[in-house]
């Protein structure tokens, strides 16, 4: 069976029978840099069409339905009208922050996608801190969100980034002692081990309560992370008309806007390599012929179905919810989910010295 | 007051919400200052959609202002149409045939619910969530259809004039507003288990913009946000017109005087709306639904006052006549003005987020208040 690691591996043997070291790793990086590219606009392209579908179908509308067929190439069509638009840049801003700050948050957002594991040994980067790598890259974002909120020159935007900087700090502790409460069972940050540890059966399952609750823990905190409904209060619509972005136009908006999707993409990655088996199939104990079946279905399938289940669980919130109120999402934060999830954690150390998962 | 509300401190941050903005639903102007996201003050700045409808109604005679009133709260222009032809018709002491009344109060009833669809989206909307707005748009849509059938309009109805109302209704009206009714009794629970049951969205309302009783009358609250704190205010109950004193229906009353009460009374309007309706819509009358007036109506000399209640609350007609063919002087009294004033009084002290919610709950229309 063809698989992403066979041509992988093919392609990096050919390479190195045919070129000198230096320019077989030139080579690499180029080409792989260039995939990251691409699936970034494609991840772009792709979730965003999600999300209108997903808001279509809850809000009792067809959603886009023009371009293309079933309005397929509705993103394409706004991606071209805002690549030739103009990025207006305000007066009285401060143009060098204000023309990086995009470039910042989808930096960050671009460098959490190398350890991840889309499929059996198909990764960018199988570095052995793999977790801490994207929980460290993926906060370099927020620096970008509060550049383009003072940049601006604008009192929304200033107050959309102030926000966006106390929800991200605060919620990155929650889902940083909930992502460690599996690492205690793995006993590794490398993704691939993380994976492998879960042959037998996901975290979710295998963990029970600590992993549970971590796992709801994770999803309220990475929905926060990423500044999405409920916690968007970053660009709450309707107090700070767009928060961070207001002043943004053109290709510095769409860059926002990828990155934001990416953000997503990146956290439900994470969440579903740590709790539901990343590429593993779906095993269970010592039922042979039910593993084997499983097994025919490739990994790149499993990864990706079950981000996209999560990434669906995020959109479901957002056209849900309404907002929390800041002092509600700090409250919500350093009284309830902080306390939780330290407590969960000792929990989970405890049962792992004693042995008592499965 | 003038230097309080002026002075700004070091370190305050003064922010403009609107004339553009999306949540204030129209072209509302706010100067708010803030010390970090709580609210010190706010500063409603008025007049950006000043028509002057007022002073247009000098030069149109009694037939022809009652047009201009559907623009100004359009979201209850039907019961503004009411008000002013009550008006007129107290000044010309005309009897009202039986049919006309109750088709009145019919189309007052199926306005308020439409009104009241609308700010339920609109408010989860401001608070964030933005589904149930196009949930509330969605049975909307239905009564936008049926008063289209009768009146041939959707916003600005231009229906109900001085002696009854313009036409004859619609041979499908009645099994409309039935199904309707029938199709939104269905839809209702869905909207408590979308948006009243939902633990963000109570939080975001209970103890946010509170008003005493007091206060509220004593800043002329009027309508929904006077009686979630415990004002007996609906002009139906207290000087029933047309056929309203005949009808069983219930004020709903609350007494928390905060967002979540005004929630509730709305909520509650909704269903004796529905329930005036029912008791209405298989009993109307046969006969005319005009009465037969002059060509050319000519109010006698003197002065006259009328109150409705629509949506938003307790809408005064106030028509000075000097016996001419135009009135020599109109003022109305309109609802949404007088909440608003309240609006800084309950922000005080909040933060930002809840000055939205307080806004959404207040229900204002903007023409309403600038008319």
């Amino acid at each position: 069976m063809i698989s992403f690691e066979y041509i992988a591996n093919s392609f990096d043997s050919w390479l190195l029978a045919t070129c000198p070291l230096w320019l077989a790793l030139t080579i690499e990086f180029v080409v792989v840099g260039t995939l990251c590219i691409g699936l970034f606009a494609v991840l772009g392209l792709v979730l965003i069409m999600m999300e209108r579908k997903v808001s279509a179908y809850m809000q009792v509308r067809l959603g886009p339905n023009r371009v293309g067929p079933k309005g397929m190439f509705q993103t394409v069509a706004d991606t071209l009208k805002l690549l030739v638009k103009e990025g207006l840049t305000p007066a009285g801003s401060d143009k060098f922050l204000f023309n990086l700050a995009p470039f910042v948050v989808m930096i960050a957002a671009m460098l959490a996608l190398a350890p991840l594991g889309f499929a059996k040994n198909f990764q960018i980067w199988d570095i052995n801190i793999g977790v801490l790598y994207i929980t460290a890259v993926s906060s370099i974002g927020v620096i970008g969100i509060l550049m383009a909120g003072w940049a601006s020159n604008n009192k929304y935007s200033l107050m959309g980034a102030m926000r966006s900087g106390a929800q991200i700090v605060s919620y990155e502790l929650s889902a940083g002692l909930a992502i460690l409460t599996v690492i205690v069972f793995t006993g590794d940050l490398s993704i691939s081990k993380i994976v492998e540890s879960q042959a037998d059966g996901w975290w979710i399952f295998k963990g029970h309560i600590p992993v549970l609750i971590a796992f709801v823990i994770f999803i309220i905190a990475v929905t926060a992370e990423t500044n999405r409904a409920p916690f968007d209060l970053a660009e709450a619509e309707s107090e700070l008309t767009a928060g961070f972005h207001t002043e943004y136009s053109g290709m510095k908006f769409a860059l926002f806007f990828l990155a934001e999707y990416v953000n997503i993409f990146i956290v439900c990655a994470l969440g579903a390599t740590l709790f539901l088996g990343g590429w593993m199939p779906l095993h269970i104990g010592n039922w042979e012929g039910f593993n084997r079946i499983m097994d025919y279905i490739p990994s790149s399938l499993w990864f990706i179905g079950k981000t996209f289940f999560l990434i669906f669980v995020i959109m479901w919130f957002r056209w849900t919810f309404p907002r929390l109120r800041i002092d509600q999402l700090l409250n919500l934060e350093w009284k309830y989910l902080l306390p939780i999830s330290m407590f969960n954690l000792l929990l989970a150390t405890f049962i792992a010295i004693q042995g008592w998962y499965f | 007051m003038l230097q309080e509300l002026i002075s700004t401190q070091e370190g305050d941050l003064v922010i403009n919400i609107g004339p553009q903005h999306p949540s204030t639903h129209g072209v509302l102007h706010l100067v708010i200052t803030m010390n970090g996201e709580t609210i010190k003050k706010i500063e409603p700045h008025l007049g950006y959609i000043h028509r002057s409808i007022e002073k247009m109604c000098e030069s149109l005679n009694y037939r022809q202002f009652i047009y201009v009133t559907s623009r100004m709260d359009y979201l209850s222009s039907h019961i503004n149409n009411h008000g002013c032809a009550l008006c007129v018709e107290k000044g010309l002491q005309i009897e009202v045939p039986q049919r006309a009344q109750v088709i009145r109060v019919l189309m007052d009833e199926l306005t308020r619910l439409a009104s009241h669809q609308l700010w339920w989206g609109a408010l989860a909307m401001d608070v964030g969530a933005i589904t149930p707005f196009f949930h509330a748009f969605r049975e909307r849509e239905l009564i936008t259809d049926i008063m289209e059938d009768t009146c041939g309009a959707r916003l600005t109805m231009n229906y109900i004039v001085p002696g009854g109302v313009m036409a004859e209704i619609h041979p499908d009206f009645q099994r409309k507003v039935k199904e309707f009714i029938a199709f939104f009794k269905t839809k209702l629970p869905e909207y408590d288990e979308m948006v009243t049951g939902n633990i963000i969205f109570q939080n975001r309302m209970k103890n946010v913009g509170y008003i005493s009783k007091e206060d509220a009358i004593s800043y002329g609250c009027s309508g929904p946000t006077a009686r979630a704190s415990g004002v007996n205010c609906d002009i139906r109950k207290l000087y029933p017109y047309d056929v309203y004193n005949t009808l069983n229906f219930e004020e709903a009353i609350e007494t928390g005087g905060d967002c979540y009460a005004r929630y509730l009374v709305r909520m509650k309007e909704i269903y004796q709306s529905i329930s005036i309706i029912e008791q209405l819509i298989d009993n109307i009358p046969e006969g005319d639904f005009q009465a037969k007036t002059k060509a050319v109506l000519k109010l006698p000399k003197g002065e006259f006052y009328t109150r409705v209640e629509t949506a938003r609350g307790d809408f005064g007609v106030y028509i000075v006549s000097e016996g001419g063919m135009t009135p020599y002087r109109i003022k109305f009294r309109s609802p949404g003005f007088s909440n608003l004033s309240a609006l800084d009084h309950m922000t005080r002290g909040q933060k930002l987020g809840d000055m939205v919610a307080i806004m959404g709950t207040l229900d204002l229309v903007i023409p309403d208040i600038d008319r």
